[in-house]
């Protein structure tokens, strides 16, 4: 087999150098009574030729991105991925190594993560950014430790407009760590800060946003910072990094610690990972980091060289007094952003930013033109997506359009209990001005067909699962 | 030396070059390697951002990020690339990280569009081949380990022991018996307690006995009605096949207890033997380590749980499931197929752990070589990992002391350069002694209980001409340390940088790239007000 290098001669030696006539003979320890049986139920192994055919036919079962004109976001972007991220990214010398445990031999992941942290201390306008997370959702869970061990308090208030995924897997982490969390509204779409102020008080630990937050509107952080640090709680932003081309880094507003999901940066969409979470923070909290963090030093000779630092925080050393378990992070896709931040560039950031902007207004103004449509929040601010109420169940129509090539965005129906007729659009700079007429003409159709046919005006009554 | 030479590829035969300058310092105003269409030519409305977004909400600095060509990147990922060990370049044998081949065809699977450009949230009947897939990796994963079901949703295997403890935490619950403590032999993964204490439990240690297996009297003396689990790694991390597991297991079952497998070590017995018939409830694999996905410099891992079938309601939502297909059609149409689809309603589920549904990507590729391998090559995996491991330690017990002197190995052993310490070349000198020989080092100094430990895993992918290359080097280090050992402290002097401060590095904290004080040097934004990395209110 092609992954097993031994010709039966090599076998033959090394049992001979080992005194054994079968490799059998190693398995001894394992009890008789405990070995597998001879009759799994597995694939019988297969050629590569057959194993790429099988995975292709696989793909070909699935509609992807190229074949659908994606507005759907939610969490996860269909951005345009330069041809060098991967090509560099992918080279066989990062993708197949190992956490830098031997700094002198392991030099490129570490500086590319030392170029990493920079770019996301930039972005979130904090000192410190830690190696990457598994996702966006975890880090906010690191975070939310981070600030109840920082504080001694237990107490997380989370915005209701944090996405719903997130604040599901804070709830699980939130058991195992003893945080209690507690919600603020966000009925008018943005996170309710005269509620917010009235909740905080000094059991309060932290206070976490998103910006922009689930629902595509742009949040007042610096106003929720001093709601939060008048009672002496940590404020925590789930930030969107590509974000920044326009909106000021929620560091820079007063957030203590600023997490985000990184899929936007580089990664493709990969039904949901791999992509990372980032966390960053301020120079005085850097103990409390969770994960892996970069360090620059010497060598000898002088020559500047990087290495693993603060590993005392970490788990092979603290064990159970470790600030986290993290142990493997995505170290990868990290290395993918950098790249992805190098080639954009200052001023590519900026104009994809205003990009979007441009495309998602006037997505927006299409679609609240059609009959029946409006936006959910109009007078929010808004980037890259936003909530659009259809006269007809949203699930209904999103079905409907895939006949016409779209993915119109999430029905919004289970997830929020006012929004049981609003589909959440978003627009990348993948899509064209005609991509946005189509939706918005399919739109159209299909609501009048569905009005036709006599279907309800208005969205299913919501089943009440996932609403808070 | 036999076998040596072309296996090799020492740094030494060339110059490691001059440092690669960070991409800020290549950095120049007013370059950039990205294009973006036109809008105006599509005739789309123009939108000026300071109208449509409030004053308060607006970027009021720069984001310095690089100023660089396409060219200066794919110059600088490359040099940077140049200066990293990879499995891709020589041999990695780096105790419990199974450092193994990665295959090229999984790469490419995994890079098709219909499985990289999925969206996670697109409807059921869009995603059917990427669900199937998956269901037909649980049901592998189910036949290796011999449990019931898997939650693919952790992305690594310390994430994988989080929702493993909170699914046992949860269990108990549900059973009116909460507990407390969660035991741990004294040579496990640090990750465990880590992970012990995420879930909201307390750690108590075991002891190793002198063979280096857990000691049952220890460990009988920890249990009590108060213990919700045990977590062990078995082989354990020493290498060893924890032979009393069955007794284990009826003793920690005995008290009320949950056993946890940690997978770390997986490929040892993949195909030979089985958590759920040792008596494991719970069990997270590291597709990264046994199922040949790359590392990726430190992820991209995945971490799936299998549960047995007592805790199957609560794995985190949503889980694939599939609807068998038949003839319950209406009148004339055909018979319906089978349809994969996720099921989010679990109301026993402990929530979610991932923000969706764990590295698909890695699974993909894990898919890939449970196909290429099939039930019989994932045997093989395991015999060639144990005799290379058995091979290897065969060839280097005459000169370094084995940690625990229980034989046979399985995949891995730990030596300990006690011996070379006496003469004053401790394990970290003979780690990087090994860097100028070509080869990247052992683990060292895990685990805890062996003094001065190096953790060797060759995995079944290394040839019989690189064991032995390596051994050489192994051999040739312990003879330098008899002779010279000063001079290995010196090493490693054929790597791109010689050994490092790491003293210095956690002292002297620099966790990022600062531009240079003057205004107008290349790397700095003009416009720059100074570092806007401090905190404005």
């Amino acid at each position: 087999l092609g992954y097993l290098p031994h010709t039966s001669e090599d076998v033959g030696r090394m049992l001979a150098a080992l005194g054994l006539d079968d490799v059998e003979e190693l398995f001894g320890p394992i009890p008789a009574g405990l070995r597998a049986p001879d009759d799994l139920e597995l694939p019988r192994a297969h050629a590569e030729q057959e194993v790429a055919a099988e995975l292709g036919r696989l793909a070909g079962r699935n509609r992807n991105l190229d074949e659908l004109c994606c507005f759907l976001g939610a969490g996860v972007y269909d951005h345009y991925v330069p041809a060098c991220v991967w090509y560099l990214a992918g080279r066989g010398e990062f993708a197949t190594s190992y956490t830098p445990y031997q700094p002198e031999m392991s030099q490129g992941v570490l500086q590319a993560l030392f170029e990493y942290q920079t770019l996301i201390s930039e972005l979130t306008g904090l000192e410190v950014s830690n190696a990457s997370l598994y996702d966006g959702a975890s880090a906010v869970a690191e975070a939310a430790g981070m600030a109840t061990a920082a504080t001694g308090r237990s107490e997380v208030l989370v915005s209701g407009a944090v996405a719903p995924r997130v604040r599901q897997l804070l709830e699980t982490y939130g058991r195992g760590l003893d945080i209690k969390l507690g919600e603020v509204g966000a009925l008018g779409g943005h996170t309710d800060l005269e509620q917010l102020a009235g909740l905080a008080g000094e059991q309060t630990a932290a206070v976490l946003l998103a910006q922009p937050n689930f629902l595509g509107v742009v949040e007042d952080v610096a106003a929720a910072a001093r709601i939060a640090h008048d009672v002496g709680a940590r404020l925590l932003v789930s930030f969107d990094p590509l974000a920044a081309g326009l909106l000021e880094p929620p560091g820079r507003q007063g957030a203590d610690v600023v997490v985000g999901e990184g899929q936007a940066l580089g990664g493709h969409p990969n039904f949901g990972g791999p992509a990372f979470g980032f966390l960053a923070c301020r120079a005085t909290d850097v103990r409390r980091l969770p994960g892996r963090l970069v360090g620059e030093t010497v060598d000898a000779t002088g020559r500047r060289g990087f290495v693993l630092t603060l590993q005392a925080r970490e788990q092979h050393i603290r064990r159970e007094r470790a600030t986290s378990n993290i142990c493997t992070n995505q170290t990868l896709n990290a290395i993918a952003a950098a790249v992805y931040l190098g080639w954009l560039g200052p001023r590519g950031l900026e104009e994809l930013g205003a990009r979007c902007l441009r495309l998602a207004r006037y997505a927006a103004e299409r679609l609240q033109a059609v009959p029946g449509v409006r936006l959910a929040f109009p007078a929010q601010p808004f980037w890259r997506e936003f909530v659009v109420r259809l006269p007809a169940d949203p699930a209904t129509v999103c079905r409907r359009l895939v006949d016409h090539g779209l993915l119109a965005g999430l029905p919004l129906g289970g997830l929020y209990p006012g929004l049981a007729d609003g589909l959440l659009v978003a627009v990348t700079e993948r899509r064209s001005k005609a991509d946005i007429d189509h939706l918005a003409d399919a739109m159209a159709a299909v609501l009048a067909d569905l009005e036709g046919s006599g279907e309800p005006r208005r969205g299913a009554p919501d089943g009440g699962e996932g609403a808070r | 030396m036999s076998g040596s030479g072309f296996e090799t590829v020492p740094w030494a035969a060339g110059s490691p070059g001059p440092p690669e300058r960070l991409i800020f310092e290549r950095s120049a105003p007013g370059r950039r390697a990205s294009s973006l269409a036109d809008p105006d030519a599509e005739g789309l409305p123009q939108v000026d951002p300071g109208r449509v977004l409030p004053a308060w909400a607006r970027r009021s600095g720069p984001v310095r990020l690089p100023e660089v060509s396409e060219r200066d990147l794919v110059r600088h990922y490359t040099r940077l690339a140049h200066r990293n060990w990879s499995v891709d370049l020589g041999f990695y044998p780096l105790g419990s990280c199974t450092m193994k081949y990665n295959p090229k065809v999984a790469e490419v699977a995994a890079g098709l569009p219909g499985f990289a450009r999925l969206h996670p949230a697109q409807p059921d009947e869009q995603t059917q081949g990427a669900l199937e897939l998956l269901g037909r990796l649980e049901h592998a994963l189910c036949e290796l380990t011999g449990l019931a079901a898997v939650s693919f949703q952790p992305a690594a295997g310390a994430h994988g022991e989080l929702c493993g403890l909170l699914i046992i935490r949860a269990w108990h619950q549900a059973r009116g018996d909460p507990r407390r403590r969660v035991l741990i032999p004294d040579a496990a993964h640090g990750t465990n307690p880590a992970s012990v204490r995420l879930a909201g439990f307390q750690t108590t240690t075991v002891a190793s006995g002198p063979d280096g297996l857990v000691d049952l009297s220890s460990l009988e003396a920890a249990l009590g009605d108060d213990v919700a689990a045990l977590m062990i790694t078995n082989p354990n991390t020493l290498g060893l096949f924890e032979r009393n597991i069955a007794q284990v297991a009826e003793l920690v079952h005995g008290v009320g207890g949950q056993l946890y497998y940690d997978g770390a070590n997986f490929n040892a017995i993949l195909g030979k033997a089985r958590p759920g018939d040792m008596g494991f409830d719970v069990v997270h694999l590291n597709l990264h380590k046994t199922f040949a996905t790359p590392h990726g410099g430190g992820g991209p891992g995945a971490g799936p749980l299998v549960v047995a079938s007592h805790l199957a309601d609560f794995r985190p939502a949503p889980v694939v499931v599939r609807d068998p297909g038949g003839s319950g059609g209406r009148a004339g149409s055909p018979p319906a197929e089978p349809r994969w689809r996720w099921d989010a309603d679990r109301p026993r589920s402990i929530g979610r752990v991932h923000g969706w549904n764990g590295n698909f990507g890695i699974l993909v590729r894990a898919f890939a070589y449970l196909l290429a391998n099939g039930g019989d090559g994932l045997r093989h995996v395991a015999e060639g990992a144990v005799l290379n491991a058995n091979y290897l330690l065969e060839r280097l017990q005459p000169v370094y002391q084995l940690g625990y002197p229980t034989r046979p190995v399985m995949h891995e052993f730990v030596l300990s350069a006690r011996r070379q310490k006496q003469l004053g070349a401790r394990a970290l000198d003979v780690a990087k002694g090994l860097i100028d020989r070509g080869f990247h080092p052992p683990t060292v100094y895990f685990p805890l209980i062996v003094e001065e430990a190096l953790m060797v895993e060759p995995t079944e992918t290394e040839s019989l001409q690189t064991l032995d290359a390596f051994a050489d080097a192994m051999l040739e280090l312990a003879a330098q340390a008899e002779t010279d050992a000063h001079r290995l402290h010196q090493a490693p002097t054929s790597a791109p940088v010689g050994r490092l401060d790491e003293a210095r590095a956690a002292r002297q904290l620099v966790v990022r790239w600062h531009p240079p004080p003057q205004p107008g040097q290349a790397g700095t934004d003009p416009t720059d007000q100074g570092p806007p990395d401090k905190p404005t209110s």
